[in-house]
């Protein structure tokens, strides 16, 4: 055997409610060599994670391996017995998870459960792994390492956490690691800091590993192949170089070419001149109690203004915890402002939603970021969009119907869907229904909540394609929160980059490259791009990452 | 436990599947139900009439069941029992429950100084110790059916209330509510079309759950002698009433022990056993 890992014909089925079985992976075969690190990508529901998963010999429930070879380290995983599997998780073979705060145990302190491995496989005394422990700690350029340790998972920061995940995976010196998904939920700035740990650690070790990822771009600076997966089938296999510039499946090109922002053309209609739609004074909100002075203890947005002109798009960049989706719902009402003005469409708007006119309600909308919890999961989708038009238009069931019927062709959704419900739909087609919802309000102003952040990037570009049609038709205008600059990039006119609550910075997309900020320097510099050697070759100005960056 | 068991036994019907065990328990629900309603057509003899010459006669021909205490008819006291028994505690859960999770839902969608004073309330009312305030209140005011339908509703009126508020508060942190309210909806909208379908599957299951307590509650006050009055009698009466039976093993205390638990057991076998729907994308 010359490789680390040999994956032949694998097969795993899953069993449906109605026990009709359905086969997810249907026949994958894959090698990993010593020490060589290969990313798994695809879009959500490809395969990927479920494949990860059985170098483990684990399906998740539900799940079952059907056929096929798994040999890691020359044992056949899927042949072992449970208790055999046991015994190679953790030395041989160790994970980590997409989300390192649900992975933690919040009652007991970061050091006791990253040395649990040593424990339980008795590797090593006790003090030698706390030595171990620190060692690694300090090899994945975490701060204070010594003492790290003895705090509980809810006092380091998420970045910290995903970093502390793989000293816990790292301890029992395993020879091949399974990554699924570890950055996702991290922002680009603190992205860098743990992919490059990740890929010192795995280097100096010469640990194989397994990346899953739908990020093309994160895949690009860590891996050394890349495996494409869709439908639980492989559909190319090559070296990152190779992917990246002579991809040859139409999925793998889909993928890059999604990746590449189509640059928005400048609108024609500019004779009338800018009129604005919505304009914000020095607004503040907050949470906690308001003090004597009018403001809350802990202001979440602070002293912002900002004016969205008839048409165009404002885009609000910025990491977790700036305040950018704290000022949507004070925009919007629902959570409402301590202090400032918000003057919509010529008239000033009550702060509190339930005390604004049923119109003004109307016109402005706002769209969230998770279409599942956004969706009524009890009502089917012709419910669901008619609602609006039942509302506030007062149309018979007739006209309703009508209307979602062209609703539905408008976001591109067949009209068959109408009869289904929200769980029998798709990431992407949830969030077109979703903003269906929104247009059915017939609003001037869409207020767009990390929209695309769930969802894969191609399924993504496709979302931003349609909204951008549908402003060219209705006239909309949008405000677009993300914490991903391509996408705010690739729609709005001006681009609000927010830090602690404030605003720190106004420009335009091609000004990107020469931001003047800088926070926006570190933001703008942190996002990574396909150019393989983009991380290696990363500098930044240290000082700017002690005083802005969350490490 | 039952639903391990009953996983691999499960067959499909309507797009819903469904278990030998959760058929079973309805089968004996639909019987006392529809005994309920025909009762005073199918009783063999009148329930106040002496129809024995002896008292805890045994099981035999023209009196299938025996007789009671007093040489009357048992299995026309049971029919009829049963009237009173499911009827009562029907009525009480029904309001228990209508009550209890419509202001539960209110109590979460608006929150605040509302929903602080009426849990506050209604815990204290929770506090209170159901047979005994039951005793206080037929001691008070005596016994009528009203009165008791209405006293087990309000015991059972908290629970209902916790169990609903505790759905609702989940439900109502959910985006489809936030953008319903800025949507500018009602409160009755709110809770009648967001809230409630989504957690009336539990509601139900609690619903019969409280009907079991209700039934056992009303037999344990009618076994105190605080239920029904003769010559009327619920199933927990009779029990009572034919306790001087136990040491000759008279088919008069034991039937209507039988009956109570059939119900009660049949229910909670049935919450256990729902039909579930299936959800498959393309089958």
């Amino acid at each position: 055997m010359t490789n680390l890992v040999e994956v032949r014909n694998l097969r795993i089925e899953a069993k449906t409610d109605a026990g009709r079985l359905v086969e997810i992976i249907k026949g994958v075969s894959l090698d990993i060599a010593d020490g060589e690190i290969v990313a798994l990508i695809g879009e959500s529901g490809s395969g990927k994670t479920t494949v990860a998963l059985s170098l483990m010999g684990y399906a998740r429930p539900g799940c079952r391996i059907t056929g096929g070879e798994i040999n890691v380290n020359g044992k056949n995983m899927a042949a072992l017995t449970e208790r055999g599997r046991a015994r190679l998780r953790g030395t041989d073979i160790a994970y980590v998870p997409q989300s390192a705060a649900a992975a933690f145990n919040p009652s007991s302190t970061i050091m006791e459960q990253v040395i649990e491995v040593t424990r339980i496989h008795g590797l090593m005394p006790p003090e030698q792994a706390r030595k171990r422990a620190v060692e690694l700690f300090r090899a994945l350029s975490l701060p204070d390492p010594d003492g790290i340790g003895a705090r509980y998972p809810h006092q380091v920061s998420g970045g910290q956490l995903q970093r502390l995940a793989a000293a816990m995976a790292l301890i029992g010196d395993p020879k091949l690691v399974i990554f699924d998904e570890p950055t996702t939920a991290l922002d680009v700035t603190t992205q860098i800091d743990v992919l490059k740990a990740f890929k010192s650690v795995m280097k100096a070790g010469g640990i194989a590993g397994v990346y899953v990822s739908h990020d093309l771009a994160v895949v690009a600076q860590i891996a050394d192949r890349i495996v494409v997966l869709k439908g639980g089938e492989v559909q190319e296999t090559g070296t990152t170089a190779g992917i990246l510039s002579a991809a040859q499946h139409p999925y793998t090109r889909e993928l890059l070419a999604a990746f590449e922002p189509k640059s928005r053309q400048i609108r024609a209609d500019e004779d009338s001149g800018p009129k604005p739609l919505l304009r914000i004074d020095n607004l503040t909100a907050g949470y906690g109690p308001v003090k004597r002075d009018g403001q809350p203890v802990i202001r979440a947005v602070d002293s912002v203004s900002l004016i969205v002109e008839k048409g165009r798009n404002l885009g609000v960049i910025g990491e977790s915890g700036c305040g950018k989706s704290t000022l949507a719902r004070a925009i919007a009402g629902i959570h409402p402002a301590a202090t400032g003005d918000i003057v919509f469409d010529g008239k000033a708007l009550e702060r509190a939603a339930r005390k604004r006119t049923r119109d003004q309600l109307r016109e402005m909308q706002i769209v969230f970021q998770y279409a599942d919890t956004a969706l009524n999961p009890a009502k089917p989708i012709e419910d669901i969009i008619s609602r609006p038009l039942a509302f506030y238009h007062g149309l018979d069931r007739q006209a309703r119907s009508k209307r979602v019927d062209e609703l539905l062709d408008m976001v591109r959704l067949p009209r068959s869907l109408r009869y289904r419900h929200p769980s029998e739909l798709s990431g992407g087609q949830k969030q077109r229904v979703n903003f269906a919802r929104a247009l059915a309000a017939g609003p001037k102003l869409i207020i767009c909540d990390e929209i695309t952040s769930a969802l894969d990037t191609v399924v993504a570009s496709a979302v931003i394609e349609l909204l951008k049609e549908l402003q060219r038709e209705l006239g909309l205008s949008y405000i677009f929160i993300s914490h991903d600059l391509s996408v705010v990039e690739a729609i709005c006119d001006e681009i609000m980059v927010m830090y602690n609550g404030e605003r720190v910075e106004q420009i335009t997309p091609d000004k990107v490259k020469s931001p003047t900020h800088p926070y926006s320097k570190l933001l703008f510099s942190s996002v990574p791009k396909l150019d393989p050697t983009w991380l290696d070759g990363l500098v930044r100005d240290p000082e700017l990452v002690t005083q802005y960056g969350h490490r | 436990m039952t639903v391990a068991r009953a996983a691999s036994s499960r067959r499909s019907f309507l797009g819903h599947s469904y278990n030998l065990v959760g058929v079973v328990a309805s089968l004996v629900i639909l019987a006392w139900t529809l005994v309920a309603i025909f009762a005073p057509y199918i009783i063999p003899h009148p329930i106040g009439d002496i129809v024995d010459d002896d008292y805890f006669g045994p099981m035999r021909q023209g009196l299938w069941l025996g007789s009671d205490y007093l040489g009357r008819d048992m299995l026309s006291r049971v029919l009829m029992g049963a009237r009173y028994t499911v009827g009562i505690s029907l009525a009480a859960v029904s309001i228990a429950c209508f009550s209890g999770v419509v202001l539960g839902m209110i109590a979460a969608v608006t929150g605040g100084w509302f929903d602080t004073c009426l849990s506050r309330f209604l815990d204290a009312m929770n506090s209170i110790p159901s047979k005994l305030f039951g005793l206080v209140v037929v001691a008070a005011v005596g016994s009528s059916i009203p009165v008791l339908i209405l006293t087990l509703a309000v015991i059972y009126i908290p629970g209902a209330y916790r169990f609903a508020r505790a759905l609702a508060v989940n439900i109502n942190t959910m985006d489809f509510i936030t953008v319903a309210r800025v949507r500018g909806e009602s409160t009755i909208y709110l809770i009648g079309s967001e809230i409630l379908p989504n957690i009336i599957r539990p509601v139900l299951a609690d619903f019969g759950l409280r009907f079991v307590f209700i039934v056992l509650l009303l037999s344990g006050l009618s076994f105190l002698g605080l239920g029904l009055q003769p010559p009327l009698a619920d199933w927990g009466a009779l029990v009572r009433e034919n306790i001087g039976g136990l040491p000759f093993a008279a088919p008069a205390v034991i039937v209507p022990s039988l009956a109570i638990a059939s119900l009660t057991i049949s229910v909670n076998l049935l919450i256990d056993n729902l039909p579930q729907k299936i959800r498959d994308r393309d089958a």
